[in-house]
């Protein structure tokens, strides 16, 4: 029900919304709860274990009942708080965690069950059989107990993530976070004032409170007025989740989530803030009172029923009760009569307590409630006897809980505070972050306003600058008094956590099974592990433990407090990271003609490269592959190898430096010629292998491979920088400069030729510079396919221009583009290696390439790989393997052990890396690694693919079968 | 013989303007790595001085103007960009030109974009005109360079051009429906 000239929404406009099905009106302003509770509904939820009807608890965050799905489709959210999700035009609200309608829950059964359902009680019931636990226990207690669904689509909204710096972080924009904003403003600093809702201001906005005998609404316009205009940045809807290493916070904005879905509106933008220095005035949030029946909708915080009432004009009943164990609250009752709303009674069971007001105050306490889907009635017990008294709302407050949460996020724990009743943030909990106002025990509006100037004074002195003259505002300054009320015993259930259907008589239980210490308690009854995370029990719940094993609170302490303070949407986490967006693609300069020719593209780590170039007719990427195959053994092919990683390195100690990080030697390599080189890792393993060219006196061409080119790049830079300063050379990736193209076949010098505006006569492992079509490029003869091979570079702006041309020219003469699959069945019947071979845990010599590693210097990794384990003969070695009967394929990643054994682990003799089938020589054939390898060639082995089921046995061979002399590629 | 076609990194995806932020690619005659030898430093750095205009720029600068300017692109080692440079003696130098797709993001909300893109403090004051990093936008390696007030150069690798080109549409997407907002 709204109350006349109540509230800070605009009555002016009205919204249309809908909650389970049926259509309502709000203003702009509304949250859905308060829009809710104007139109009378206060049944919004059944809660997790007893599906018993809910209400909503709070006015905020931290609401534990009022769970709700928010839209339809992909884009439908569960869980969402309806006492933070602003209405708008068209939203679609749906409660949940129900069968059939919301005041009918089918299994509002588990009510009836409950005393069998108590903490554990599932480790208790469902012991036998054991095999039922996953197939039937298990999935029923899941359905039964449970939040919002999913929508098991993609979730297509927008998310951004986001960085921001500032001197300062303000995180709240209640009395204490305006003040500190304000004075550190005026002293010169960069601020960020972070709010979670949608207008700053905390409970100035929510209470009937005077600042300088004014509003204190006028204050808080005024100070953001003056806010703005100093260049504070205040992002509202903002709220501050989780405080990590050097001054890095994290923060969730609703940026469009107030709004009807836009494809280009953010939903939501996780911000990291990095800040000299913060200030937490994230205020307070009132502590419930545990007695029976204490869960009915209608049943609300007493600061919640006075946010209803003065942001939101709204009356959350019209015979409200107050139970209150704190001389503040009583101000609900003062506010609610001068609003016109009858107030039944004030329930505190202190003994000096007197009213405040013109209302019924009862010294006792409420021992029951009564009412089936909505309060109706409450048992007051005073004087020894029971009066029950008709309320549709009840108003609860047992005083306040500091929000310290961010204070503990880097390991640091609360501190009990006897005279407060409460834990108070440690001192230097987190560097740089300075607790003011509520969140530091400072309850008054006075109290907040001061500590919000001393905390940013604070700050100021400490990076550097001089406090500014502030007056302080004058404001409310009574602090009343209060005593903790932990629970009311009586008949029924009292109810801690609410979120996930907590009670007391569970943590006794818990206590009285041993589950003493507050984290077994925790994780024994779930208490503080649903969405809201405690923030309405954790106290309660272990002042509830305290008691029952008879310990101080400050003795039981606190569980740990993590990040997110409130839920983060994995979307806001992941931001643009959905899709592609995963990672970056590389794309080679002949992709585009690549897709044209119809050629699937495969990830090669980020790179993008053409698996095959399908023809007509062709209908398996066999076929294609076959003659690609075929087309470089007889003709001529061109293929993409832009992608193998470039550096161009120069400098007196070039030559030195290459001696160095390859285990052969380089300073011999003359100009014009190019060399293949072998790179060990400082463990003696082998890192890489690729060809350098010398270009000139003092410099040299690198090629590594595609995926390791990031890896040499660094070992580069730190051999450079760390082991051998002393050498003179500079070095820098050319692999995004050039792009080249491998041309193979008995044709490639031909059609090299034809491109060419002064062909050189290349020897095998030469190199020249020349001009291909007027551009200034690279030529080098080498071969990754075994036939006379060249590799031609161009600056990587004609790469598009010469990939089409050396295409067209070799089809005219009946070759043409070949792909990834080509390449690795070319290389496999070569015995060349890649990084299915060299994958970080093989040797030179298991390669046969020991002779690789120079006798005559040092290099890295050679020492290393001379140890006993490294240098052991009976190492794997490379072999080649094919079929022994028939011709079937061998899997890549197969085992290999010997005849006779049993295919067991203990009896592994090696595995298989690299597998195709040779169009060349008919056959399948594989490369594999092979204990005693080098020793058995000729001899049989059972190659065994556990996974895919596949069981051979295969003959030995050389590793090299195609042309093992090489004269193909020398010409 | 025919002409090889000559291809831009950005072609087909740059000019992007959304609200009043665009992206615009920027092609340089030449790009230009410069890395002095041991003890060459200085002789290097008044070399391109008197070449461009631009000396070797210290750490996270860049010197220069828009026609030549040379930006710290890591340990020793810097890019000129713009003019064709013939070889300085002392100095390793490579042609950079084909490998980067570089842009100019400007307009009063550039720095906004970036802030969605670039983990960097680029508060006006902190990343000064003629500032410079070696950086991330978004998943990608990149050089960063304030050139003006509200105007950034960015170089990424050219394979990666249509990465970023999407990337930063996104980002400017995002800022734009935000200035609805109000």
């Amino acid at each position: 029900m709204r109350v006349d000239g109540y509230g800070r929404i605009d009555r002016g406009r009205e919204i249309r919304f809908s909650f389970d099905g049926k259509g309502f009106r709000g203003h702009p302003g509304d949250t859905l709860a308060s829009a809710l509770l104007a139109n009378g509904v206060t049944l919004m939820g059944r809660s997790f274990k007893y599906h018993r009807p809910r209400g909503p608890l709070t006015a905020g965050p931290e609401e534990p009942n009022a769970l709700v799905e928010i839209g339809t489709g992909a884009s439908r959210t569960p869980n969402t708080r309806a006492t933070v999700q602003e209405i708008h035009e068209g939203l679609v609200a749906t409660s949940q965690n129900r069968l059939g309608p919301l005041d009918m829950d089918l299994m509002a059964v588990n009510d009836l069950l409950h005393p069998f359902l108590g903490a554990g009680f599932y480790y208790k019931t469902f012991m036998w059989p054991r095999a039922f636990w996953e197939k039937l226990y298990e999935p029923v207690i899941r359905r039964a107990a449970g939040l919002g669904r999913l929508s098991g689509e993609h979730d297509t909204g927008r998310y951004e993530k986001a960085f921001a710096f500032c001197d300062l972080l303000v995180i709240g924009a209640g009395p204490a976070g305006l003040m500190a904003a304000l004075t550190a403003a005026r002293g010169g600093l960069d601020v960020i004032l972070a709010d979670e809702t949608a207008e700053p201001g905390g409970r100035l906005l929510s209470e009937s409170e005077k600042i300088d005998g004014a509003p204190a609404s006028d204050w808080v316009a005024a100070t953001l007025v003056e806010l703005r205009d100093a260049g504070v940045r205040i992002m509202p809807r903002t709220t501050v989740t989780g405080a990590y290493d050097g001054g890095v916070y994290g923060a969730l904005e609703r940026v469009g989530l107030h709004l009807p879905e836009a494809p280009d509106m953010p939903r939501e933008c996780f911000w990291r803030i990095t800040a000299q220095r913060a200030i937490l005035a994230a205020g307070a949030l009132e502590r419930p009172i545990a007695f029976p029946m204490n869960d009915r909708p209608g049943i609300m915080m007493a600061s919640a029923v006075r946010t209803y009432l003065h942001r939101y004009g709204v009356a959350p009943g019209q015979k409200v009760a107050l139970f209150a164990t704190n001389d503040d609250a009583h101000r609900t009752a003062t506010d609610l009569i001068a609003a016109g709303i009858d107030v039944a009674a004030v329930v505190d069971p202190r003994e000096d307590v007197t009213t405040a007001g013109e209302y019924r105050l009862i010294r006792g306490e409420i021992v029951d409630t009564a009412g089936r889907r909505a309060l109706r009635e409450i048992t007051v017990r005073a004087n020894g006897g029971e009066t029950r008294i008709e309320a549709d709302c009840l108003a609860v407050s047992g005083g306040w809980n500091p929000n310290v949460h961010l204070t503990c996020h880097l390991g640091a724990r609360p501190v009990w505070n006897d005279r407060l009743e409460a834990f108070l943030p440690a001192k230097g909990a987190v560097p740089g972050l300075i607790p003011a106002g509520a969140a530091a025990g400072q309850y008054t509006t006075a109290a907040c306003l001061s500590s919000g100037r001393d905390a940013a004074i604070d700050a100021l002195s400490q990076l550097g600058r001089k406090a500014p003259k502030l007056a302080i505002p004058v404001a409310d300054d009574r602090a009343g008094t209060s005593r903790a009320l932990w629970q009311v015993t009586g008949h029924g259930r009292a109810w801690l956590d609410f979120a996930n259907d907590v009670t007391t008589k569970d943590v006794k239980l818990a206590a009285a099974e041993n589950y003493a210490s507050v984290e077994h308690m925790k994780r024994y009854t779930t208490q503080g592990m649903a969405p809201d995370q405690g923030k309405n029990s954790n106290i309660s719940a272990l002042a509830v433990l305290a008691d029952a094993t008879g310990r101080t609170i400050a003795e039981t302490g606190t569980t740990t407090y993590r990040p997110p303070f409130t839920p983060v949407s994995l979307g806001a986490i992941g931001a643009g990271a959905r899709g592609k967006g995963f990672a970056p693609e590389r794309l080679t300069t002949s992709h585009d003609a690549s897709l044209d020719r119809g050629a699937p593209i495969v990830a090669t780590g980020l790179w993008y490269r053409p698996s095959y170039f399908p023809r007509s007719g062709e209908t398996t990427w066999r076929e294609a592959c076959d003659r690609e195959v075929g087309m470089v053994r007889t003709c001529v092919g061109v293929a993409d190898v832009s992608t193998l990683g470039k550096i161009d390195i120069q400098g007196k100690d070039a030559a030195a430096f290459l001696d160095f990080v390859y285990t052969n030697t380089f300073s011999t390599l003359k100009p014009g010629r190019v060399r293949y080189g072998l790179m060990l890792r400082e463990d003696g393993h082998v890192m890489d292998d690729g060809t350098t060219a010398c270009l000139a006196e003092n410099h040299y061409l690198m090629t590594t491979t595609t995926a390791a080119a990031g890896q040499v790049m660094a070992h580069l830079d730190f051999v450079s920088q760390c082991l051998r300063p002393d050498l003179d050379v500079r070095f820098i990736s050319v692999t995004e400069q050039w792009a080249q193209f491998a041309v193979a076949g008995p044709q490639a010098a031909a059609l090299i030729g034809t491109v060419l505006d002064d062909a050189p006569e290349l020897p095998f492992m030469g190199c020249a510079a020349v001009s291909v079509m007027g551009v200034p490029g690279r030529l080098f003869r080498i071969s990754f396919s075994g036939e006379e091979g060249y590799e031609i570079a161009v600056p990587a702006r004609y790469g598009a221009g010469l990939f089409r041309d050396l295409v067209g020219r070799a089809e005219t003469m009946g070759g043409g583009a070949y792909g990834m699959e080509a390449l690795n069945v070319l290389r496999i019947e070569k015995g060349f290696i890649t990084h299915a071979e060299i994958d970080g845990r093989v040797t030179a010599g298991d390669l046969g390439m020991g002779k690789m590693v120079s006798a005559k210097k040092d290099c890295i990794g050679k020492t290393a790989s001379e140890r006993p384990g490294l240098a052991d003969p009976a190492r794997p070695a490379l072999v080649g393997l094919r079929p022994a009967n028939g011709n079937d394929p061998i899997p890549a990643g197969a085992h290999l052990y010997d005849e006779g054994d049993a295919p067991t682990r203990v009896n592994k003799k090696g595995h298989v890396t690299s597998t195709c089938y040779s169009a060349t020589l008919k056959t399948h054939m594989a490369l594999a690694f092979l204990v005693n390898g080098h020793d058995r060639l000729g001899e049989r082995v059972r190659v065994k693919d556990h996974l895919r089921g596949a069981d051979l046995i295969c003959e030995i061979t050389d590793p090299v079968v195609f042309d093992p002399d090489g004269g193909r590629m020398r010409g | 013989m025919a002409d090889l076609i000559a291809t831009t990194p950005f072609a087909g995806l740059l000019p992007l303007t959304r609200g009043e932020t665009t992206a615009t690619e920027i092609v340089f005659d030449a790009i230009t790595s410069v890395a002095p030898y041991s003890g060459r430093e200085k002789a290097v750095s008044k070399a391109l001085a008197a070449r461009t205009g631009a000396a070797f720029p210290e750490p996270n600068r860049t010197t220069g103007k828009a026609d030549a300017r040379a930006v710290w692109s890591g340990i020793g080692q810097a890019f000129v960009l713009g003019p064709r440079l013939e070889p300085i003696d002392g100095a390793a130098m490579t042609d950079q030109t084909d490998a980067w797709a570089c842009l100019a993001l400007e307009g009063p909300a550039a720095r906004d974009v970036l802030a969605r893109l670039t983990p960097l403090d680029l508060r006006p004051e902190v990343f000064e005109i003629g500032h410079a990093a070696r950086t991330l936008l978004g998943h990608m390696a990149c050089v960063l360079m304030r050139t003006d007030a509200d105007r950034y150069g960015l170089m990424v690798f050219r394979s990666m051009a249509s990465t970023c080109a999407h990337e930063i549409d996104t980002a400017m997407e995002g800022i734009a429906a935000r200035a609805r907002l109000g």
